[in-house]
């Protein structure tokens, strides 16, 4: 998960979907078996869309989409009996408000151990939001190589576009509204997993992506 | 999050700021990899180095690893410069901050320089080696190239040979390592080892057989040929047989043992070449360790509010 954009937070007067009332309110989106069903049918969709795997590769964005770009690469290759190359990639440096942000982004490893010339990326994040991290992600892409074609794979798209970008592979989609937060939890990281919607304390910046 | 706008020494750094530079490098060492060896992430920035003691390495560094941010980088060079025609330290460095810069690289020959222009500027400046007081990005390189090679720091015999006393790179070294729970090995003559250093985590050797053995990593320091005649050491011959680096020396450290500089390397001298060009000999991935950090502390520190 990225360390949301602190400010949503300050522009979030319409809100069309019904909020969430009081201090560490949350519900729960998806289940754990939820989750492992949205993602199981993404495997599948990223098979068939592409025709098999072969010259296919995962890239996950640091931190959440790099443990759901592993899961979904152990589901591939449970359907394909082959393995696809799985990456990591940090967007940290490529990041549009870097200069705003009340507190620095944290530098993770970008690690692409194989060459993405000519490859097809499916780019693998948490949470669809703005859709400012996935510009980010492009640029970082595109200076790692030149892939063949980049799709991209979230397992929730909460709405609030601000760039033209749209997902091929989509979890769930949950309307939200600007001030609430959407936190996926997974057990990589030591949680149940989960997705839970919660209000945004002016404190609190996870989740937003 | 460091604390400090700038990065004046590791006497100024707590150990979780200190692990923050280094893990973050990683993250920096990735790009350096690459065909593509730039990020976008300090665009619009501008990076002077003020340097009023020759360097080649430490500035080329600082520029590589500027340029490689996306900052715009000024080499403002003493000689050809308003120093010349009198003009005060402050004096100077406001007018490179008036010129625009965001951060400021300063390398001097007095102590404390670079404190008191920090005092001064609300540019971040970054330390690249004050007098006989702190080098404190060749230390963090080191301690980086040693976490790289060994894995770890705490518990590691490390050993620091030579002219302990004049040199600033030792000093940040035996802060940043102890820091990290190493335990270093003074080695060198009574004449150039300072008393302020002898601490509880250090040992201090005036025999480089006995400070050898069981090392895991060896950090020879360039002896300074400038502090020939005066005192320190009667000649570079005795030095070398007594203080240089050779197989039969290297052997009685531990059999994985990796031998550090930070350069310029007096072939012959503190180290032969056999064990220079040799296979346990990191020194030119200290170099390239060395963009990395300093991209590391650069970034960090423009994160730092004021």
């Amino acid at each position: 998960m990225h360390e949301g954009r602190f400010f949503y937070v300050f522009i979030s007067s319409i809100s069309r979907q019904p909020q969430i009332r009081g201090r560490n309110m949350s519900k729960e989106l998806m289940s754990q078996q939820d989750l492992e069903r949205a993602l199981t049918r993404m495997a599948h969709e990223i098979i068939e869309k592409n025709k098999g795997i072969s010259g296919l590769c995962l890239i996950g964005i640091q931190r959440g989409g790099v443990y759901l770009a592993q899961r979904l690469a152990a589901k591939i290759r449970d359907i394909e009996e082959k393995e696809i190359p799985v990456g990591s990639l940090d967007i940290a440096l490529y990041r549009d408000d870097l200069h705003i942000r009340r507190q620095q982004p944290v530098v993770r490893r970008t690690e692409v151990p194989f060459e993405v010339n000519d490859l097809k990326i499916v780019l693998v994040d948490d949470v669809l939001f703005t859709g400012r991290s996935i510009r980010s992600a492009m640029d970082a892409l595109m200076d790692i190589g030149r892939p063949a074609a980049i799709q991209l794979a979230v397992l929730i798209d909460r709405g609030h576009r601000e760039l033209p970008i749209k997902a091929d592979y989509v979890g769930k989609n949950i309307p939200t509204s600007m001030s609430e937060i959407v936190e996926v939890q997974m057990k990589e990281e030591g949680f149940e997993d989960r997705v839970i919607l919660k209000k945004s304390d002016s404190g609190e910046e996870k989740g937003a992506a | 999050m460091l604390r400090s706008k700038d990065l004046l020494g590791i006497k100024e750094l707590s150990l979780e700021e200190i692990s923050l530079i280094l893990d973050t490098a990683a993250g920096f060492k990735d790009i350096l990899g690459r065909d593509i060896k730039k990020v976008p992430a300090l665009r619009g920035k501008t990076t002077v180095n003020l340097f009023f003691e020759p360097s080649t390495r430490t500035r080329t560094s600082f520029e590589v690893a500027a340029k490689r941010l996306s900052t715009d980088v000024i080499n403002f060079s003493v000689p050809t410069s308003s120093v010349v025609k009198g003009e005060s330290l402050i004096d100077t460095a406001l007018t490179v901050q008036a010129l625009g810069a965001d951060f400021i690289i300063i390398r001097h020959a007095s102590s404390g320089v670079p404190h008191l222009l920090a005092r001064h500027l609300h540019a971040a400046v970054i330390n690249a080696g004050d007098g006989t007081n702190e080098h404190p990005t060749q230390a963090l390189l080191d301690a980086f190239t040693i976490r790289e090679k060994k894995g770890k720091i705490e518990g590691l015999e490390i050993a620091i040979i030579g002219d302990i006393m004049h040199s600033r790179v030792a000093k940040s070294n035996v802060y940043c390592l102890t820091a990290l729970g190493a335990h270093i090995r003074l080695i060198g003559p009574p004449t150039l080892i300072p008393e302020h250093l002898k601490k509880t985590g250090i040992s201090v050797f005036h025999n480089m057989e006995d400070g050898l053995k069981g090392a895991d990593v060896l950090i020879m320091l360039r002896i300074q040929m400038e502090r020939q005649g005066k005192g320190f050491f009667p000649s570079t011959e005795e030095y070398a047989k007594n203080w240089g680096l050779t197989p039969e020396r290297l052997s009685l450290a531990k059999g994985d043992a990796i031998v550090m500089h930070p350069g310029p390397m007096n072939r012959g001298i503190e180290i032969v070449s056999e064990i220079a060009d040799g296979p346990r000999s990191v020194i030119l991935e200290q170099v390239t360790n060395g963009i990395a950090v300093r991209m590391s502390i650069m970034y960090l520190l423009s994160g730092v509010k004021r």
